[in-house]
């Protein structure tokens, strides 16, 4: 546990003395972008590569962050911390009671109980137009009130800042999400993948193990929405549709799912992509389709996958622990 | 108020024909794409998730093959087999390398091919809305019905509803062929044991129910609009009515359209606002009083 709170300051140091050593705008963007997408990443990989619960609906709780800090903040409050506190609140509710239902039967029924309960979001932000602007989506840009924290004002208005700010924020989701699977919980929410019926016969309450864990990744998509939102001082109805959902499926199964790594690193690949694809063709759903059946029939797992069983970096990683006996933080299982 | 509209239409025979029979034409049209879905996973035991996606290609077939025959009926034919056909392909090159896959990649796969499917028909088709009208054969005075009038095309929806409905259910339990997929289902490995072509089963079940969504999209073409995407709204009602009737019974597809469709067009006069979220209500209350469906078979 130490080392996890170690190794994830470590990174999160780095990655904001970095810009102090070079420094663009673009790349700014671009790695604030990769960070809260791979939030995005690893709340759904909670689901799919730990506990074995596919959700294709993981948008509506994306969409409904994004939204969430969007009203609050342009319409009752000025104060940043808190609409955002509230909007991952507000995600985290949406999650408990769909996820109420999503979970009564099996697998299956899952997967799509939790695509339909997504669309019935999507129906709401489109037609709910007092609200949520319908169509247009939330236009006129989200205000950014510095935050006023222990005395010190800190404004996220600018690229860098706003950039530290997600830092902090995505590093921290990430070594609690690192927490949750390897604490005992995780433990158990690993045997249900592995043999649901096994896990419910040796007398775990599967049922409410998976409802907190659906919750729980409800509310980092919903972390991710809201950052979103106030990246690009906005929220569109395409936050909550379904291909949105495709998005962290697409990032998780190119990634790899064995890993916290395996998401991150498919957010990145995404981005990429998405940025090379737009350039060339807007056919970016055909690019995006054909490469998951590639990786469906022929690789059958991710990217990071490959590398973490590899033999080469088993030995690696053994030699690494001999030497000090520790475990590799974000990298390792 | 809009509540005293549905009080008033309850009293009056005229609004209560016109709003089922709207009920009945979406609840046939749901029934054929939720039927094939439902006979897919039964079979198979692959959840189709590309099912709306067969859906929408029934209806651009239909628009490219009626302005080329001009003829419904004979396009209306070709339609659906040609999605029949396409269906069987995509089995034989696709659907049957994941059989013994983990759910996730069955599950990936036809998501995958939503996003390839909705992109294949914008470069073919374009982006835009495309409208078929009535054919030619419907453009006639609608049938008075209990003092309200019905257009004769929703009523052939209806017919072939019902005519599909009961040809499906008679194919499965009377006839040989039927007793053999019903067999499948049951127990693949006995069935290929007896010297039955499995392989070939399933790819003809995947015809099957691919030619119910083609169906389905062509008696809709029609009468609703036709775009990339179409597909997204109608996998979603069929998922809904496959929860409510049961996943893999094919009455409770039919009973579960009926119903979606009375919510939905009675839901639309008394709450027009949250009209969608009928269903999702019906839905809940069958998830927590009967988690199975109406017609489903004790766990999934």
């Amino acid at each position: 546990m130490k080392k996890t709170i170690f190794w994830g300051s470590i990174i999160a140091v780095i990655l904001i003395i970095f810009p102090f050593i070079y420094y663009s705008n673009f790349m700014i963007n671009y790695l604030t972008q990769i960070l809260i997408m791979a939030l995005f990443a690893v709340s759904l990989n909670l689901l799919v590569g730990y506990t074995g619960m596919i959700s294709f609906g993981h948008a509506a709780y994306f969409g409904i962050g994004a939204y969430s800090v969007g009203i609050l903040l342009q319409k009752y409050s000025s104060n940043l911390l808190g609409s955002l506190f509230l909007a991952v609140v507000f995600s985290a509710i949406a999650a408990l009671v769909i996820g109420f239902f999503c979970i009564r039967l099996g697998r299956i029924y899952f997967a799509m109980l939790s695509l339909a309960f997504a669309q019935i979001i999507y129906t709401i932000v489109i037609k709910w137009t007092g609200m949520t602007g319908g169509d247009q989506g939330l236009i006129g840009g989200i205000p950014k009130p510095p935050i006023s924290l222990l005395g010190l004002s800190f404004s996220i208005g600018t690229p860098l800042n706003f950039y530290i700010f997600t830092v902090i924020l995505v590093i921290a989701s990430f070594v609690i999400c690192k927490f949750i699977v390897d604490s005992p919980f995780g433990a158990i929410l690993k045997t249900i993948r592995d043999n649901f019926l096994r896990t419910y016969f040796i007398g775990i309450p599967v049922k409410i193990y998976q409802l907190v864990i659906f919750v729980i990744a409800g509310t980092f998509a919903g972390l991710s929405g809201a950052l979103m939102a106030l990246f690009i001082s906005g929220a569109y109805p395409d936050f909550t549709y379904w291909t949105k959902s495709a998005d962290p499926i697409f990032m998780i199964l190119v990634g790899g799912m064995g890993s916290l790594l395996g998401p991150i690193l498919g957010a990145a690949i995404l981005n990429l992509l998405t940025a090379y694809i737009t350039m060339y063709t807007h056919l970016y759903e055909l690019v995006m389709g054909t490469v998951l059946v590639i990786f469906i029939l022929s690789l059958k797992k991710g990217l990071a996958d490959y590398l973490l069983e590899s033999e080469r970096f088993k030995r690696w990683s053994s030699s690494l622990a001999k030497k000090k006996p520790s475990r590799i933080g974000l990298a390792t299982e | 108020m809009e509540l005293m509209k549905l009080i008033d239409c309850f009293s009056s025979l005229s609004c209560l024909t016109t709003q089922i029979t709207s009920a009945l034409i979406l609840g046939m049209i749901l029934f054929l794409v939720a039927s094939g879905l439902s006979l897919i996973f039964g079979v198979l035991g692959v959840l189709n998730f590309a099912h709306g996606a067969l859906y929408m290609l029934g209806a651009y077939f239909t628009y490219t093959l009626l302005t080329l025959l001009g003829n419904f009926g004979v396009t209306a034919i070709l339609a659906a087999i040609g999605v029949g056909v396409f269906g069987v392909v995509f089995e034989r090159i696709f659907i049957k390398r994941i059989y013994s896959s983990p759910l996730l990649y069955q599950l990936l796969l036809c998501y995958a091919f939503i996003l390839v499917l909705d992109d294949l028909v914008k470069i073919v088709w374009g982006y835009e809305f495309k409208s078929i009208g009535l054919p030619a054969a419907f453009r006639r005075p609608p049938v008075k019905l209990f003092g309200s009038f019905v257009p004769s095309y929703y009523l052939f929806i209806i017919i072939v509803g019902v005519v599909v409905a009961i040809a499906l259910w008679l194919f499965l339990s009377r006839t040989k062929y039927g007793k053999i997929i019903r067999a499948t289902a049951h127990s693949s490995e006995m069935v290929s044991a007896l010297g039955i072509n499995v392989p070939m089963v399933y790819a003809a079940v995947f015809g099957i129910g691919s030619l119910l969504a083609g169906l389905g999209g062509v008696l809709a073409g029609p009468v609703r609009s036709i775009y990339p995407g179409m597909g997204a709204s109608i996998i979603i009602e069929s998922f809904i009515v496959v929860v409510i009737g049961g996943l893999g019974s094919i009455p409770g597809a039919f009973l579960g359209a009926i119903l979606i469709g009375l919510m939905r067009s009675f839901g639309i006069i008394g709450f027009p606002l949250i009209e969608e979220s009928f269903t999702f209500i019906l839905m809940a209350i069958v998830l927590i009083i009967r988690p199975r469906g109406l017609f489903g078979k004790e766990e999934a």
